[in-house]
């Protein structure tokens, strides 16, 4: 059964996102589907924004560094006190931006409007309370400060242990001591379901999917889907009665939305075919955009209007 | 199906509902399809104004749009709503949840900015949250007290306790039997002043770490807080006795308490911290166990914020006053001032929260799974 492959593939891709879904709601009682992000994109995001971090910080410290070359340079002709205190100076500088920078990057960030940092928004992502209320500073800070205890201590740690005990100094007990820190906090995410780290826990926050969904053609105005439309090719109008169109239900609509509006020729002609098999019709060939149109248009409609009366038909089993 | 139609004349009413509406309503053959290009202006609308919001707050939004935001926000909420009842339309569907979702993350986003939040933190809320955390920081004080205790108790004991106490490497000399000369020597005055502002940034990101770690580590009920508080008072315990077994006792706490009550008090605050999450993961009451963490830890990241702004204070007063100020009376009232001072602004400072009750209602807000 090679012309139902799509609709079984894009079932599963369906399935697969409603494992992490969930629900907040609204104090106007309406339930927003949210999406817990994945893991795999919170590590992304962390990456991309050490990246950027760092590349930013590497560029300043590289200015500051031609600065205090430039200094170093003059000291030639400026007295010798002078040109110390203003290296001095630089180095405070230098010192206090990586401090500021590392907090404020992601403190100031995720306390703006959109609630995510440059490398979540790439991937789609932002923080949100967990309870559905307000994004507080004091979570955000708490889930920041957190960030040093899971990641970079034990890190640091890591390889501060694994050159002592290369030279011998220590034993590798404390090495391991120092993976296990790293690991207790690193697979945290991978203990719950909603893949808070410790840092969420203690700040009562999560991390969600922000999608900024565009909103699409509406599918009856269109083709051979509107009120008098006919195929442009043929000039046929298409319409099917009470058995034909009783045989799917909503997830089988649903899929078919997705692939008009994706367009993709070769899946319509399977689904034509299916279809048209079906339903107990001859699949001809060339018109099958058409048909799919009148086709979803009608289903629309008869699914549309049972479900006034109360009556869903999820899919074409039930 | 009233209620669309309410709405729908409330967008008119609004004045932009005709924004860009499109012309072709009556040819879609769907009720549900006419049902939202009737809509979509408002949507479309909304989805303008969260955008402007969320690239640069409110001030890309003019007045007109931002009195229009609530009620275009439950015009999209409510079409959601109807749409869940009435539309199999799934990519519509999908883009009502977003715009709701997005939209809803401007209404009830934060209600004030970052300098409003720092100035209630600075007039009192910082103080709230130090005095909420009175038992962790009468339990933390005990540690420090019994830790510096100890160490002093062990070195006087036996004083090869003192190099497991303490790294040699950083006692630069203050060692048991060191001659009294040598030991005054490491309580003087620089002679040479350059270099102490690279020393307080240096001595700044060091003591915030630490802070810091001690709050994070928290986490792990509390315990390794403590720890860390207990092993830190422990080798301030053995420098005591060390300096106190050639009668620099006085000295001593004179060039410590210069920095030192603004430092120890931030690391006193930051073990409490982490010991305030870590007693309410253990004993989290009636409140599930993440309600528990997570209130006691965004009272505790206040603190923190507090601590990192006080080892502001001390690296500064480590580096300058310690460096260039003789006596150990001017040292012991420098400290002493500091100590009053931040004992008077956390437990005299007493400012109600301004809007607790918002903040309850906020909190009541519940998330279905």
């Amino acid at each position: 059964m090679k012309p139902s492959a799509p609709l079984a593939a894009s079932r599963s891709y369906i399935e697969g996102e409603t494992k992490r879904s969930r629900a907040i709601v609204t104090p106007e009682g309406i339930a927003i589907p949210t999406v817990v992000a994945s893991r795999s994109a919170r590590v992304g995001a962390l990456m991309l924004d050490l990246l950027i971090l760092s590349l930013a910080l590497f560029v300043f410290d590289l200015l500051l560094d031609l600065l205090a070359g430039g200094v170093w340079r003059g000291a030639r002709t400026e007295p010798l006190g002078q040109t110390s205190a203003v290296l001095e100076l630089l180095y405070v500088i230098g010192a206090i931006v990586g401090f500021a920078a590392w907090y404020a990057y992601f403190l100031a960030q995720e306390l703006g409007p959109r609630g995510a940092t440059l490398g979540k928004r790439i991937l789609g992502i932002r923080v949100a309370a967990r309870n559905g209320g307000r994004l507080t500073p004091e979570a955000v800070i708490a889930r920041n400060l957190l960030r040093d205890v899971e990641i970079f201590y034990p890190i640091a740690f890591m390889f501060f242990t694994l050159r002592l005990s290369l030279m011998g100094e220590v034993s590798s007990g404390l090495l391991w001591a120092a993976m296990i820190w790293f690991l207790l906090f690193a697979l945290f995410p991978f203990f719950n379901k909603d893949a808070l780290r410790a840092g969420d826990i203690i700040a009562g926050t999560w991390v969600v999917e922000a999608p900024k969904t565009k909103l699409a053609d509406a599918m009856s105005a269109q083709g051979a889907a509107t009120i008098e439309g006919s195929s442009e090719l043929t000039g046929v109008r298409y319409q099917f009665g009470e058995a034909e169109l009783s045989v799917y239900g909503e997830h089988e609509l649903q899929t078919l939305e997705r692939m008009l509006r994706d367009g993709n020729d070769e899946a319509l002609f399977a689904v034509h075919e299916t279809i048209c098999r079906k339903i107990g019709w001859d699949p001809g060939a060339g018109d099958e955009r058409a048909f799919l149109e009148a086709f979803y248009t009608q289903l629309r409609a008869r699914l549309e209007n049972d479900m006034r009366f109360g009556k869903r038909k999820a899919d074409k089993f039930s | 199906m009233k209620a669309p139609k309410v709405i729908g004349s409330l967008g008119a009413f609004f004045g932009r509902a005709a924004l860009s509406a499109p012309a072709d309503i009556e040819s879609a053959a769907l009720r549900s399809d006419r049902f939202r290009l009737e809509r979509e202006g408002d949507w479309r609308r909304l989805e303008d104004i969260v955008a402007r919001m969320e690239r640069g707050g409110l001030r890309r939004v003019d007045d007109e749009d931002l009195l229009a935001l609530p009620t275009l926000y439950r015009t999209a909420a409510s079409s959601l709503s109807v749409a869940r009842e009435t539309s199999l339309d799934l990519a519509t569907l999908r883009y009502l949840e977003g715009l709701v979702q997005r939209a809803w993350f401007q209404v009830y986003g934060p209600r004030k900015g970052m300098s409003g939040w720092l100035r209630d933190f600075f007039l009192g809320g910082w103080s709230r949250a130090v005095q909420a955390l009175w038992l962790d920081i009468c339990i933390a004080l005990f540690v420090m007290v019994a830790g510096a205790v100890t160490g002093w108790a062990l070195v006087n004991h036996d004083r090869e306790w003192f190099y497991r106490l303490v790294d040699e490497r950083m006692a630069q000399g203050r060692v048991p039997g060191a001659s009294r000369e040598s030991l005054e020597a490491t309580l003087a005055v620089e002679q040479e002043t350059s270099g102490l502002s690279a020393f307080a940034a240096s001595l700044f990101s060091n003591n915030a770490g630490v802070c810091i770690m001690a709050f994070a580590l928290g986490f792990a009920f509390g315990i390794p807080s403590l720890l860390l508080l207990v092993q830190n008072m422990a080798l301030l315990g053995a420098l005591v006795w060390v300096f106190g077994s050639v009668g620099l006792g006085y000295q001593l706490g004179g060039w410590l308490s210069i920095h030192g009550t603004t430092e120890l008090f931030g690391i006193l605050l930051s073990g409490a911290a982490g010991l305030h999450i870590g007693r309410s993961m253990a004993f989290p009451g009636t409140a599930s166990l993440l309600d528990a963490a997570s209130a006691a830890g965004r009272r505790a990241a206040v603190v923190m914020l507090g601590v990192v702004i006080m080892m502001i204070v001390a690296a500064l007063l480590e580096a300058f006053p310690r460096q260039l100020v003789e006596g150990a009376m001017d040292r012991y009232l420098i400290g002493g001032f500091f100590l009053v001072f931040w004992v008077s602004y956390f437990f005299l400072l007493r400012v109600p929260e301004p809007d607790s009750h918002a903040a309850r209602n906020a909190d009541a807000i519940g998330v279905e799974t």
